[in-house]
C-alpha cells in the first residue's frame, strides 16, 4: 500500500511523440507573452523599413512612449478586471471624468446645484485626493453591481461608459479646461501647476523625450506584475477568473476579490486621469474617445484571456505599445488611417483565435 | 445502530439538519455519524438529499435547521473557510481545482504561506518555493510522485491525477475528517483505481473519510459502513458484510424497508 500504483500516464503526456505544432501550441502555453512580443519585433521592423526613416527615429519612440503612457496605465485595471473573467467597457470614459472633476476643482472650484453653495477652488493635493476617491467610489460600484446583483461586468459597465460620457459632458459643459486655469497664470497656482501637470515634464536623452508619465505608467507594471505573481491576492485573481466556484469552495472570498480588483481599477482611473492632465496639459470630455476599447484591445493582443485566469501584465504592456506602434507606423509609413483599425481589428482576431487554440492545450 | 462503534464519541455528527429552497425540502432532518478511522460511505438516489447533507458538513451550505458536533462539540459553519479551519477537508464533484494554476499553488490555494521576514510582512510575499515542497511531499506521501513537475499547470492533467491533486490537498491539510464527493464520477475503471486506493492510504493514516459516490461496486469496496440518504433523511446504516448491493439499492429506491 506504502507505494501506491503510478499514475501512468503522468509521464505519458510528456513523453508522447509531438509534432512541431503541439510543441509550439505548448510553448505559447506555458509562455503567453511569446506570441505578442514576436508580433510587437516584427511590426517594428515592417514600420521601420515601409516608412521614410522617421518611424525609428528616437522622437519619434519618445513620442509613442508618451501617447502608450496613459492607454497602457488604465489598461492594468482592465488586466485585472479581465483577469478575473470580467471587462470594463467604461475604463475611458471614467477616467476623463475623474480627470474633469480633479481639473475643474482645482481650477475653479464648484457651485452646488440647488442649495447652491459655492465650494472656492481646491489645492491640487486635494484634487488628486478627490480623484482618487472617486475612482474608488465608481469602481465600488462597478464591483458592487457585479457581486451583490449578480450582474454581468459587460452590462454594468457599458451603463455606466453612458454615464460616464454623459456627466462628463454636462459637467464640464463640454468646454476644455486649459493648461493656463490648471497652472501657469498667477502665483497662487503655482503649486498646481507643479502637481496636476508634473506628469507632463521630462527629461530629453538626444531627441527621445521621456516624461514622468512614462516613468510612472512603466513603475506601476513593475509593482503590479509584483502583485499579480507573488502575493495571494494576486493568485486569488487568476483562481477567481479560472473557476470562481472552485476558487469559492477552495476557501477563498470570491467577492471580496472582485469588489477589490473594481476599486483597484477605479483607482486606476485616477491615476490614469493624472497621467492624461500631464500628457495633454489640459481637461477636456472629447479626449481619449477610442481609449475604452485600446485598453481592451491591448490586453487580448497581449495574450490575456477573455475567459478570465490567464494571462500576464507583460503582455499587456507590449500590447499597449502595439497599438499605438500601429497607429503611429501606419500614418508614418502614409497608409490611409482607414487601414488603422482593420490592422488592429484583424490582429484582435488572429490574438483571441490563437488563446481559443492554447487553451485546448491537454483536452 | 447496534455496533460496537457507538460506544465511542464520533468524529463528525449532524442531528436534525433541514435544508429548504423554497417549497423543496432538500433536508428534511437527517442525521450522521462518522467514527474515527472508518471510510463512512453516502449513497442516495438522486434529489436524497446526499448534496446537501455534503455542502452542510463542509461549509458551502448553512442548514435552516440542525446541529453539527465535532468530536463533541457544537460547531457553525458560514463558510468552507469555518470548517477548513477545524479540520474537515472536501473534494467537491465539481473538481474544485483551478486549471490555470498549477498544482503547488492548487494546493496551496486560499492558504498561501508568505516568506518569512518583512519581505513577507510588508510586501506580501507568497513562499512559492517553500509551497512547491511542501506539495511534492504530500504528493509522495500519498505515493502519487509521478505527478513530476509541481509547476505544471492543472488543466494539463488527467482526470485522474486533477482527482489526485484535489484529493492530496484534502489530505494534507484535512487533520480531523476528509470528505469526497464522487471522486471516481468522471474517470475511468484505472484512474478510478488509484482514487479507491488513495482512499485506503487515508484510512491507514487513521483519517476518517466520507465518501458519496453512486458507484456501489466501488462503495462496498472500500466502505466500512454506508449510510442510505433517502427522501432527505437517512434511511438506515449498513455494512458491506450485512448487506448485498442489490438490497442496499432496494432500501435506496424505497423498494425494500430499511
Amino acid at each position: 500500500m506504502t507505494s501506491a500504483t503510478p499514475v501512468d500516464d503522468a509521464t505519458g503526456l510528456l513523453s508522447q511523440s509531438r509534432t512541431p505544432l503541439d510543441q509550439l501550441q505548448h510553448a505559447l502555453h506555458k509562455y503567453p507573452v511569446l506570441s505578442p512580443a514576436l508580433v510587437l519585433i516584427v511590426s517594428g521592423l515592417v514600420f521601420t523599413m515601409l516608412g521614410d526613416g522617421r518611424f525609428h527615429q528616437p522622437s519619434t519612440i519618445g513620442i509613442m512612449l508618451q501617447q502608450t503612457a496613459v492607454l497602457a496605465t488604465l489598461a492594468i485595471g482592465q488586466t485585472l478586471i479581465i483577469l478575473t473573467a470580467g471587462i470594463d467597457l467604461s475604463v475611458g470614459t471614467a477616467m476623463i471624468l475623474v480627470h474633469l472633476v480633479i481639473a475643474r476643482m482645482v481650477a475653479f472650484g464648484a457651485t452646488v446645484p440647488i442649495a447652491g453653495w459655492v465650494i472656492d477652488p481646491i489645492h491640487p493635493v486635494f484634487g488628486l485626493l478627490l480623484g482618487v476617491l472617486l475612482g474608488l467610489f465608481l469602481g465600488a460600484i462597478h464591483g458592487g453591481l457585479v457581486t451583490r446583483f449578480g450582474l454581468p461586468p459587460f452590462i454594468v459597465t457599458l451603463g455606466t461608459f453612458y454615464v460616464y460620457q454623459s456627466l462628463g459632458n454636462v459637467y464640464s459643459k463640454a468646454q476644455t479646461t486649459s493648461k493656463e486655469a490648471l497652472g501657469d497664470n498667477g502665483e497662487t497656482r503655482d503649486v498646481a501647476e507643479g502637481l496636476l501637470l508634473v506628469l507632463g515634464r521630462g527629461i530629453s536623452i538626444g531627441t527621445m523625450r521621456i516624461t514622468v508619465g512614462v516613468l510612472l505608467a512603466l513603475a506601476m507594471y513593475v509593482v503590479f506584475a509584483y502583485i499579480l505573481s507573488s502575493t495571494a491576492w494576486g493568485r486569488h485573481i487568476y483562481a477567481t477568473g479560472d473557476d470562481a466556484e472552485a476558487a469559492r469552495l477552495a476557501g477563498i472570498n470570491t467577492r471580496g476579490v472582485l469588489i477589490s480588483v473594481y476599486m483597484v481599477a477605479g483607482l486606476i482611473y485616477a491615476i490614469g486621469g493624472w497621467v492624461q492632465l500631464g500628457r495633454s496639459l489640459s481637461a477636456s470630455s472629447n479626449a481619449a474617445t477610442d481609449i475604452n476599447l485600446e485598453t481592451i484591445t491591448a490586453v487580448v493582443i497581449g495574450g490575456t484571456s477573455l475567459f478570465g485566469g490567464r494571462g500576464r501584465l507583460v503582455g499587456t504592456l507590449i500590447g499597449a505599445m502595439i497599438v499605438t506602434m500601429f497607429d503611429t507606423g501606419l500614418s508614418l509609413a502614409g497608409v490611409d488611417a482607414f487601414y488603422k483599425n482593420l490592422a488592429i481589428g484583424l490582429l484582435i482576431l488572429f490574438a483571441v483565435a490563437l488563446d481559443t487554440w492554447i487553451r485546448k492545450v491537454g483536452k | 445502530m447496534s455496533d460496537a462503534s457507538s460506544a465511542t464519541t464520533p468524529v463528525l455528527e449532524a442531528r436534525g439538519l433541514v435544508k429548504r429552497f423554497g417549497r423543496v425540502t432538500a433536508l428534511g432532518g437527517a442525521d450522521l455519524e462518522l467514527y474515527p478511522g472508518e471510510v463512512l460511505a453516502v449513497i442516495g438516489d438522486n434529489g436524497a438529499g446526499k448534496s446537501s447533507l455534503i455542502k452542510c458538513l463542509s461549509g458551502a451550505m448553512e442548514p435552516d435547521e440542525g446541529e453539527m458536533y465535532l468530536n463533541g462539540e457544537r460547531v457553525t459553519f458560514k463558510g468552507p473557510p469555518d470548517a477548513q479551519a477545524v479540520g474537515i477537508e472536501t473534494v467537491y464533484q465539481t473538481l474544485a481545482v483551478a486549471p490555470a494554476l498549477d498544482i503547488a499553488e492548487n494546493m496551496f490555494l486560499g492558504r498561501e504561506r508568505r516568506v518569512a521576514g518583512p519581505l513577507g510582512s510588508i510586501f506580501r510575499k507568497v513562499d512559492k518555493r517553500g509551497m512547491r515542497r511542501q506539495a511534492k511531499e504530500a504528493l509522495d506521501e500519498l505515493g502519487i510522485g509521478t505527478l513530476q513537475d509541481i509547476t505544471q499547470a492543472v488543466e494539463t492533467l488527467s482526470g485522474g491525477q486533477r482527482q489526485a491533486v484535489a484529493v492530496a490537498r484534502a489530505a494534507a491539510f484535512g487533520s480531523k475528517v476528509v470528505i469526497l464527493d464522487e471522486p471516481t464520477a468522471a474517470l475511468g475503471v484505472k484512474e478510478s483505481g488509484q482514487v479507491l486506493q488513495l482512499i485506503g492510504d487515508l484510512r491507514e493514516r487513521g483519517l476518517p473519510v466520507i465518501l458519496i459516490s453512486h458507484n456501489m461496486p466501488h462503495v462496498f469496496e472500500v466502505a466500512d459502513r454506508i449510510h442510505i440518504q433517502r427522501l432527505g433523511r437517512r434511511a438506515t446504516v449498513v455494512t458491506p458484510e450485512s448487506h448485498t448491493m442489490a438490497e442496499a439499492v432496494a432500501i435506496m429506491t424505497g423498494a425494500a424497508a430499511a
